[in-house]
């Protein structure tokens, strides 16, 4: 079995992400980036499905211009067999993305793909839905936990009203949520490796995507701050000023 | 006229607030706004939707397979009903957000998720980066407006409604590959985490899940719903689906408490819509002090028993 896993590159999670002062996009320079945390944990979920026998091949894939290939360089170092960057001169919207990626599907003929429910960026959490329609196949989307029984996986899915369970015949798509698994460390030598694997570069030309008709984003605000309050002395002040507000 | 199509959620009886809430959005749109109930039995909900104000028509769908319905098996259905709207709209739940891509990418475009304030029929602002930024988009004319509501940015649309019904006949067949298993967990006794007006919150202060009945009390005291942090989650003190938080729930209360929470972004991003935020902790300088209207420092394993007396008296 052969296992697609996307990695997009994002601000790193530890980052106070800050709007620019024109309104023209969020600070990126000089700021820490990382694989997208919800992907790293797709990756791990492949690796894992890799080492118990399960899966042959797990190939990571990242859209964007040179610097993601140090994700992908990270990806490999964890231990994905090859990768993939899919060269942007822009970025795309998620539409443009999820029919990138149905390209790439198309050349490499994975049954399954794993991908984080959302990326820490844009906070879309629409490319993995996108990509199982285009592809006409499941989704399983917001997964805690992936089995694979032959050519079904059964995803346990976290939803508003506690978990939900579903099979869906491979291919699949499955999205993961944050308590699927914890992913590994990468060792030194591990990243030494990692040079020598394998990285495709694809330009996005030769895959002819149509992007479709894309939103135009007008500007970037920082959002409103809520002002701090007071601090009360205890509780028999606390109720009383709740009351005065009506609440109790 | 824009028309706009809203999708309903509901657990086969029960509307979801989340519905009523995306109403409110819309009416905003300056649109015809239409609801679309996909159900087992479709009569219940279909009546709760025809009440809500503002709705023009409820459209039905009634088949077997929507009793526990799946995106990739409804998913083509919206699409079919969803000709000769300019917008299809869901709320930003988890059934929202696994259903309104599939959706859009079967209409060939893109989407607008979590949608926070409407400020024209295909302008809004949504939240990026854990909502640390807020961006302003224009969806071009040229493409259907496909987006998720975010339900705490709005308020429920009030009863009062009289839409028509009508029902349509289901159009694809199943796919075959996607099935319901099984649901777990939820059923909680008191009101629902993400539509309470008052929520009780605990964190990883508590310590155990023993502890966390000090919440569950308080919570049952004001009739509240009980929610935690990711810490307190992660160290396993209570179920995931109380998570309040950028990875977990966003909820917008009357009244909120945060007990033992320290305050991490990710959990203040989860009630910065919050009417009142109250926190409790020990630590004087928590990051949880300075988003909250009302402090109070100390232990809370003093604190809230006293405030339940309190409340008794």
């Amino acid at each position: 079995m052969k296992i697609l896993v996307t990695l997009k590159r994002v601000v790193d999670y530890n980052v106070r992400v800050r709007v620019k002062p024109d309104g023209s996009g969020v600070e990126t320079e000089g700021v820490k980036m990382s694989i997208n945390p919800f992907d790293e944990i797709a990756l791990e979920e492949a690796l894992r499905l890799r080492e118990a026998g399960t899966a042959s091949e797990v190939v990571v894939v990242s859209m964007g211009d040179e610097a993601c290939q140090q994700q992908l360089r990270t990806g490999l170092a964890m231990g994905a067999d090859r990768a993939i960057q899919v060269a942007l001169d822009r970025s795309l919207q998620p539409l443009g993305l999820a029919r990138t990626l149905k390209a790439v599907i198309d050349r490499e003929q994975p049954d399954l793909v794993i991908m984080g429910k959302q990326a820490i960026d844009g906070d879309h959490s629409q490319v993995g839905q996108m990509l199982a329609a285009i592809w006409d196949r499941p989704q399983a989307t917001f997964a805690s936990e992936l089995v694979i029984e032959g050519t079904v996986a059964r995803v346990t899915r976290e939803v508003d009203a506690g978990l939900e369970t579903i099979e869906v015949d491979l291919p699949a798509v499955v999205t993961t949520d944050l308590r699927l698994n914890e992913p590994r460390f990468v060792k030194l030598p591990d990243i030494m490796k990692a040079k020598r694997k394998p990285l495709d570069v694809i330009p996005l030309a030769e895959l002819s995507v149509d992007a479709g008709v894309e939103h135009v984003i007008e500007a970037h605000q920082p959002p409103p701050q809520r002002g701090g309050g007071r601090k009360v002395a205890d509780v028999a002040e606390l109720v009383s000023e709740l009351k005065q507000r009506g609440l109790l | 006229m824009s028309r706009i199509l809203i999708i309903a959620e509901h657990d086969g009886q029960t509307l979801n607030p989340a519905t009523a809430k995306a109403v409110t959005a819309a009416s905003a749109m300056q649109a015809e706004i239409d609801v679309l109930v996909m159900a087992a039995e479709v009569d219940a909900v279909a009546a709760q939707a025809a009440a809500i104000q503002g709705v023009h028509t409820v459209r039905t769908l009634a088949d077997a397979r929507f009793g526990h319905p799946l995106a990739a098996q409804i998913a083509p259905e919206v699409v079919a009903v969803a000709a000769g709207y300019s917008h299809v709209l869901l709320a930003s739940t988890t059934f929202g957000r696994d259903l309104a891509p599939r959706v859009a990418a079967l209409l060939g475009v893109n989407q607008v998720s979590d949608i926070m304030a409407v400020l024209g029929p295909r302008q809004f602002k949504r939240p990026i980066y854990a909502g640390n930024a807020i961006v302003t988009v224009s969806v071009p004319e040229a493409s259907v407006v496909v987006g998720t509501i975010r339900c705490a940015s709005f308020a429920a649309a009030g009863d009062g409604g009289v839409a028509a019904i009508e029902a349509l006949s289901v159009q694809s067949n199943d796919p075959g590959h996607s099935r319901f298993v099984s649901m777990a967990g939820g059923g909680g006794d008191g009101p629902d985490l993400s539509s309470a007006s008052v929520v009780v919150s605990g964190g990883r202060a508590l310590n155990s899940a023993e502890n966390f009945a000090l919440i569950r009390s308080l919570a049952d005291k004001l009739g509240a719903a009980v929610g935690a942090s990711r810490a307190a989650v992660d160290a396993g003190y209570v179920p995931n689906e109380l998570q309040v938080g950028q990875t977990g729930k966003i909820i917008a209360p009357d009244l909120y408490f945060a007990i033992g929470i320290s305050g991490a972004i990710q959990h203040l991003t989860g009630i910065k819509d919050a009417g009142t935020i109250v926190a409790i902790n020990k630590d004087a300088d928590a990051p949880i002090f300075e988003i909250a209207d009302l402090g109070l420092v100390g232990d809370l394993f003093e604190i809230v028993p006293a405030l339940e007396r309190a409340l008794e008296g």
